[in-house]
């Protein structure tokens, strides 16, 4: 329909990041509804760009009209579309909650910068997404690795010191990420993906490839904080701002897991990084390992975000395993978790969120009897619970279903055990958060037994019902009703775009 | 004679992958956190080193047809006898990012230094202990 709709997907963000700016700095009020426009109109693009790949197939953008092995092309199939969907319309919601929760966290003079950096780091992310060219996809990574390192520095307590790790662990990844992309022009002369794939399969023999498959691996394990070289994440995202966790758990990390697929089974053949050297094996042993010690870690920590965090890192390691099982199912269920764990993670973080906004509570231990203050957000955060679980009318059972499903088809029982073991970690998790919730002592007797029958009208008061703010409880409904009508519907979602997105020979 | 032909003929290679793990190293292993971001630089400035190093060729001409000198038009459509400059370009770009990285974390370390009065990581974890213990 909108024949520019690819390149307008990056201008857009990046042009409001500008306008943002200098209009904030003239009225500030005008930035939160201008972000929240724009990101609607990228979620507008996305969607039409996503008809446009089902209805006429493949869409190879030229910038500037210049042919490929020259220009730079935007390259979109079923994938790139799903994820530039799944980044646009989180993010449109994340900055519909962002509202409320910056105006508490940040100083008010700060509100213009942190909402130009926002879309800039969105900006990168959909860059990385549909861009078809290597080197672009470089400068994407680094533009929304950026602007991540000064949105989780202006966070809590030791946010700075958090996103200075941060700092030095992401540029690491990127310069592999470098220095992959040098290697491979180095014997091919070449950055366009489509070229580099009909150009490879002839040196794949040589040790420089090698190499450079190497380093992008390495490269994009530390971007999305895969099992050994996830240190820098759990600090990063604790202690960054409510909105800000939500919007670069849900999406940066998913961002990175479709590049790894991208190179994997895109860049490089699946004859390559599947049989002619074991990268899947490893692949699936460090996944398992992420899975594992995400769940040890999530059952071992008090802060409710940092929980999360472990989560996280847990359900990359199901992202990656579901890809390195290689076949149809597990990848279905690989790209599958991608859209889902994008909703759960903004769900939960959202109501991390609320909860901080309303009550100041960061601590699982604290929250006893929060269900009397906040009963909508408590049943929120139960439905969302039961999706990470894995409880079936919710989106994330569907996923892990057929990641199961792969892993049983790749022979891999032990595989297939560790994902229901990490689910059962995960439920234990929430269990506890449930039982801290809601079956805590009432805060009557509590007050009785501490006090005289003058402070409990007091107590009564305190726990009367409390919600956040409408602009907050709307996004968790819509993330709420994400989980259970994706979960539904999935069928519908594989059958029409992720059946696609399959690498041929799976 | 082999070994010393392949140590020279390649030394900008050998020079790009010191300087490399010089960085990796002062990233890694060192404990002031200011040490850390100039090893990070030295990381970045080896791989403008390398991409550099891919494009250079001895004897061989400008990468320009229109009005080049003599000879040169016809070489400078052959790949082997003119110089790429799509490296260099490329790392013009990784230039601008790489200073980019430099300043946030320039800027990180001065707010750490306004929070903690020090850059080196001993005594900042020092000091953050002794915030737990009190709360």
């Amino acid at each position: 329909m909108i024949t520019q709709s690819p390149a307008l997907l990056i201008i857009v963000p990046l042009i409001a990041a500008l306008l943002c700016l200098l209009m904030g700095l003239i009225r500030r009020g005008v930035c939160y509804p201008f972000v929240v426009a724009t990101l609607g109109m990228c979620v507008i693009f996305s969607f039409d760009i996503m008809g446009t790949v089902l209805r006429e197939g493949v869409i190879r953008y030229r910038l500037g009209g210049w042919e490929p092995p020259w220009g730079i092309e935007y390259l979109i199939d079923h994938l790139n579309a799903f994820i530039a969907i799944i980044v646009s319309s989180v993010s449109f919601i994340v900055a519909i909650f962002s509202k409320k929760s910056i105006e508490q966290e940040l100083h008010e003079s700060k509100i213009i910068y942190f909402y130009t950096i926002f879309l800039l780091l969105i900006t990168g992310l959909l860059g990385i997404t549909i861009s078809g060219d290597i080197f672009n996809i470089y400068v994407f990574l680094e533009i929304a690795s950026l602007a991540g390192y000064a949105l989780i520095a202006i966070g809590r307590d030791r946010a700075v010191l958090a996103s200075f790790e941060y700092v030095v662990m992401g540029t690491i990844g990127a310069c592999f990420y470098l220095l992959g992309v040098g290697y491979l022009y180095s014997v091919t002369g070449s950055l366009n993906i489509m070229d580099l794939t009909t150009l490879l399969p002839n040196l794949y023999q040589s040790k420089v490839i090698l190499i450079a498959f190497a380093f992008f691996m390495v490269g994009i394990a530390i971007k999305i904080a895969l099992f050994p070289l996830h240190v820098w994440l759990p600090d990063a995202y604790t202690y960054a701002p409510s909105t800000v966790s939500a919007l670069v758990a849900a999406t940066m990390t998913k961002v990175g897991a479709y590049v790894m697929i991208r190179i994997m089974f895109t860049l490089f053949q699946p004859y390559f990084s599947i049989e002619l050297i074991p990268t899947t094996t490893i692949l699936g042993w460090v996944a398992a390992a992420a899975m594992i010690f995400g769940g040890i870690q999530a059952i071992a920590q008090t802060d409710f975000k940092r929980t999360l965090c472990y989560i996280l890192i847990a359900e990359i390691g199901y992202i990656v395993l579901g890809v390195s099982v290689a076949n149809r199912s597990g990848f279905t269920g690989a790209v599958l978790h991608i859209m889902n764990d994008a909703v759960m993670m903004a769900c939960l973080f959202f109501i991390a969120g609320a909860i901080f906004y309303k009550t100041g509570l960061r601590y699982i231990y604290e929250f006893k009897n929060l269900h009397r203050k906040m009963p909508v957000t408590i049943t929120c955060l139960v439905i969302a619970a039961l999706s990470v679980v894995g409880v079936p009318p919710t989106c994330g059972f569907f996923s892990k279903w057929y990641l199961v499903l792969g892993a049983i088809d790749a022979r891999q029982w032990f595989f297939a055990f560790l994902l229901l073991a990490s689910s059962l970690m995960v439920a234990v998790v929430f269990f506890k958060m449930v039982q801290t919730i809601f079956f805590a002592p009432a805060p009557a007797m509590e007050a009785a037994h501490a006090h005289s029958g003058t402070s409990h009208h007091n107590e009564e008061h305190k726990h009367s019902r409390d919600e956040a703010p409408a602009s907050m409880m709307v996004p968790i409904f819509v993330m709420v009703a994400g989980i259970l009508l994706l979960g539904i519907f999935s069928g519908q979602i594989i059958s029409a775009i992720i059946q696609y997105t399959v690498p041929e020979g799976f | 004679m082999d070994t010393a032909q392949f140590i020279i003929g390649k030394f900008n290679y050998w020079v790009y992958i010191v300087l490399m793990m010089i960085g990796f190293y002062a990233m890694i292993a060192k404990r002031n956190l200011v040490k850390k971001v100039v090893g990070m630089n030295i990381f970045q400035t080896a791989i403008i080193l390398f991409f550099i190093s891919t494009s250079s060729k001895s004897g061989a001409t400008i990468p320009i047809i229109q009005n080049a000198h003599g000879d040169a038009a016809g070489h400078a459509i052959n790949v082997a006898q003119y110089a790429n400059p799509l490296p260099h370009v490329l790392m013009l770009t990784a230039i601008v990012v790489m200073v980019s990285t430099f300043g946030v974390a320039l800027a990180l370390l001065i707010m750490v230094n306004r929070d903690y009065g020090t850059f080196e990581e001993d005594e900042i974890y020092e000091t953050l202990e002794v915030l737990q213990l009190k709360k």
